[in-house]
């Protein structure tokens, strides 16, 4: 397996849409640097180490040893093949991103930050979440390479995510819960910049989608694209050719991000991303910061954002508390600007039918984010002819999720 | 062209004291009180007026000042109630600057050209964006210098020498020094360690250097003004406001009054800091 963690420069032609972003961190009009000065010379130095490990063979050998041993990468492509059979149409494949260790996604990136937080000699970690994914994997990597955590979580998430917030405990982080704002992701993000201009000499600050400002959303993207890099070599083994198209969730967008990145050249491959559409875009009660939003500044990037005509953020809405974010990564906004990926929604019901169907189809209880992924393609595969191969990027498993459906469903458990 | 703001500065520079700087949120609680309040500093001895134009996730801020914003935000502020503000107050005071602060996705989205067209109108004299640092300088500060609003920068602990020049480059006004690693209202800073930054920033330019964050009594805003060419008193105003409001939220009456005095006191110590420091 190839490790091309370092894809912003290396081998990049210049039309190629890999080669962003810019060095003032701009994709096109997005990314950025909108930051306090106070964090301008931690952001530079960051950039810098970056740069630096991202050119050190000896730092992706200890990400690919801990990829292979600890994550259990690579994450198998499977066939999904009754619910291909169901559909009737299109060939369905999973990339089995849930199988990671810690069940989702979210250790690629942790993994990567955690070992560039020790080049870096930071001893404090910070961290934001919303579902709790996220705080759990850097909890974890925090317990392997004992460094104290500390994970921001919006009060309402604390509340409805309460078995992550215990893994978090268990793992020996502190959760601060936050009730600033309406205590959801993006208050926790904000309280989580707080503390880093306040503690700027030993804290690292571990961003857990592609956003943020330069350099957060590269760097996130690069640890991410194990994902879309193994599924590139996956396919062409299993099928002997590129995918026809890939779907992924997106919230702040670092699955997708993952996936879609190697394949940004390969005009051939159809790109989709589905935003949480919430009780659907009409109601203004969604976080489909593309389809509902426009573009704005927020948390150190201009990007697609929910907001009122008065530039005031919104609050975004999802059965899914991992999209419940009124912005993107900006480099999703670029690719939506440019018609490379088109990025469409699925609603919180539709999410949820998807959650079952995939778990009584394939005996696979998906996150209710990858499920939004999944409500598109039960709504086109049957449309297409059998030789259509998508590959979906299945992010995170379902575990998390079975009390809220069961509320949803009117089961008490 | 002279700006409000360097009139004021090079006139408290002769008279060889150090300029208060009050900030209060526009729109808090409400409209009208926000209104009695801004018109009523000048006269309790603010020089120069920093209005902040709420955002609903202000990064930089600590708790009474996010809370300050989401109270003027309920209350229906808009950046457009923002400068009527400012409008009104031209009609009774043309000289005391005002500085709008705040983040910059509001201005963004109303447009550039168009906030700075109705800010210069408006009378505002210069304004202070905290998430717009000196690599995005073509956003808005470019822009503003043009428009004849001076763009007041914020240097911190953590802009060393070699970031200085850059930090100070389309500065105008003055510099506002954050005086500690932080959000405001929360640690005071040391005097000494003020002294020195002030020091510093002093030998890269020949702006005025006002101080913030951390400044609470007047005590505080006495020693720093016995260093540095301004004290601005933030969180601590604003929070004297919160004090005055009832279960609902409402300013209870006579609260811009008591307020004021409040920033009287402020005032007071900031001017009269040189003179019992010759002692």
């Amino acid at each position: 397996m190839s490790m091309k963690v370092d894809t912003v420069a290396v081998g990049a032609t210049p039309n190629s849409l890999r080669s962003g972003p810019d060095g003032r961190g701009r994709f096109g009009i997005f990314g950025g640097r909108f930051v306090a000065e106070t964090l301008m010379p931690l952001i530079l130095d960051l950039e810098k180490a970056y740069d630096e490990a991202r050119n050190d063979p000896a730092f992706h050998a200890e990400l690919r040893d801990l990829q292979l041993h600890y994550t259990g990468r690579p994450s198998p492509l499977y066939f999904a093949s009754r619910l291909t059979e169901k559909l009737g149409g299109a060939k369905i494949y999973f990339k089995r991103e849930e199988l990671n260790h810690t069940g989702s996604h979210k250790i690629n990136n942790c993994l990567g930050q955690i070992l560039l937080a020790r080049r870096m000699g930071k001893t404090r970690i910070i961290a934001e979440t919303g579902a709790g994914q996220h705080g759990v994997a850097s909890a974890t990597v925090c317990a392997k390479f004992d460094l104290p955590c500390l994970v921001y979580m919006g009060a309402t998430d604390v509340e409805r995510q309460k078995p992550n917030v215990f893994r978090m405990r268990l793992l020996g982080a502190d959760v601060t819960a936050v009730t600033s704002g309406s205590g959801t992701l993006k208050d926790a993000m904000n309280e989580a910049l707080r503390d880093w201009v306040t503690n700027v000499g030993d804290t690292y600050y571990l961003i857990g989608t592609v956003a943020g400002p330069h350099p957060y959303p590269a760097m996130v993207r690069d640890f991410q694209s194990v994902i879309g890099e193994e599924t590139k070599q996956q396919i062409l083994e299993l099928e002997g050719k590129l995918p026809d198209t890939l779907v992924a969730c997106v919230g702040g967008g670092s699955n997708a991000m993952g996936l879609f990145h190697p394949f940004l050249d390969d005009t051939g491959v159809e790109i989709v991303g589905v935003e949480a559409g919430g009780h659907g875009v009409e109601t203004g009660e969604h976080s489909a910061s593309i389809t509902g939003g426009s573009p704005g500044v927020l948390h150190g990037n201009r990007t697609y954002l929910l907001q009122n005509d008065d530039g005031q953020i919104l609050e975004g809405h999802s059965i899914s508390a991992g999209l419940d974010y009124p912005g993107i990564g900006p480099e999703h906004s670029w690719l939506h600007d440019i018609g490379r990926v088109k990025y469409i929604n699925a609603t919180d019901k539709e999410a949820r039918d998807a959650f079952q169907v995939c778990s009584k189809l394939e005996g696979l209880i998906p996150a209710l984010e990858s499920a939004h992924a999944l409500a598109h393609i039960i709504k086109v595969a049957p449309t297409l002819p059998k030789d259509h191969v998508i590959v979906m990027c299945l992010s995170g498993r379902g575990d998390k999720d079975v009390f809220s459906v069961a509320e949803h469903l009117g089961v008490e458990l | 062209m002279t700006t409000r703001l360097e009139t004021r500065f090079a006139a408290l520079g002769k008279e060889g004291r150090a300029a208060f700087v009050a900030f209060i949120t526009a729109g808090d609680p409400d409209q009208e009180t926000s209104f009695e309040l801004l018109s009523g500093l000048a006269a309790a001895g603010a020089d120069v007026i920093e209005l902040g134009m709420p955002f609903t996730d202000p990064m930089a801020d600590g708790p009474a000042i996010q809370a300050s914003s989401l109270r003027a935000l309920k209350a229906g502020i808009t950046m457009k109630r923002t400068l009527d503000l400012v409008r009104r107050l031209r009609q009774a005071d043309n000289t005391t600057p005002v500085v709008l602060m705040g983040y910059y996705n509001p201005i963004y989205h109303m447009g550039v050209e168009n906030f700075l067209a109705q800010a210069k109108t408006a009378g505002v004299d210069g304004l202070i964006v905290v998430d717009l640092p000196p690599e995005e300088d073509d956003e808005l500060c470019v822009p503003a210098l043009n428009a004849g609003l001076n763009f007041i920068r914020l240097a911190t602990p953590t802009t060393d020498d070699k970031r200085l020049p850059a930090v100070l480059a389309n500065t105008s006004g003055f510099v506002y020094y954050v005086s500690i690693n932080g959000i405001t209202g929360s640690a005071s800073p040391e005097a000494r360690d003020v002294a020195q930054a002030i020091a510093r920033i002093k030998g890269h330019t020949s702006l005025p250097v006002a101080v913030g964050f951390g400044i609470r009594t007047p005590d505080q805003a006495a020693n720093i003004a016995r260093a540095a060419d301004g004290a601005v008193v933030g969180s601590a105003i604003v929070s004297a406001l919160a004090a005055e409001l009832d279960a609902k939220g409402k300013a209870r009456p006579g609260a811009p009054g008591r307020v004021l005095e409040f920033v009287r006191t402020l005032s007071d110590a900031t001017h009269t800091a040189r003179e019992s420091a010759a002692v």
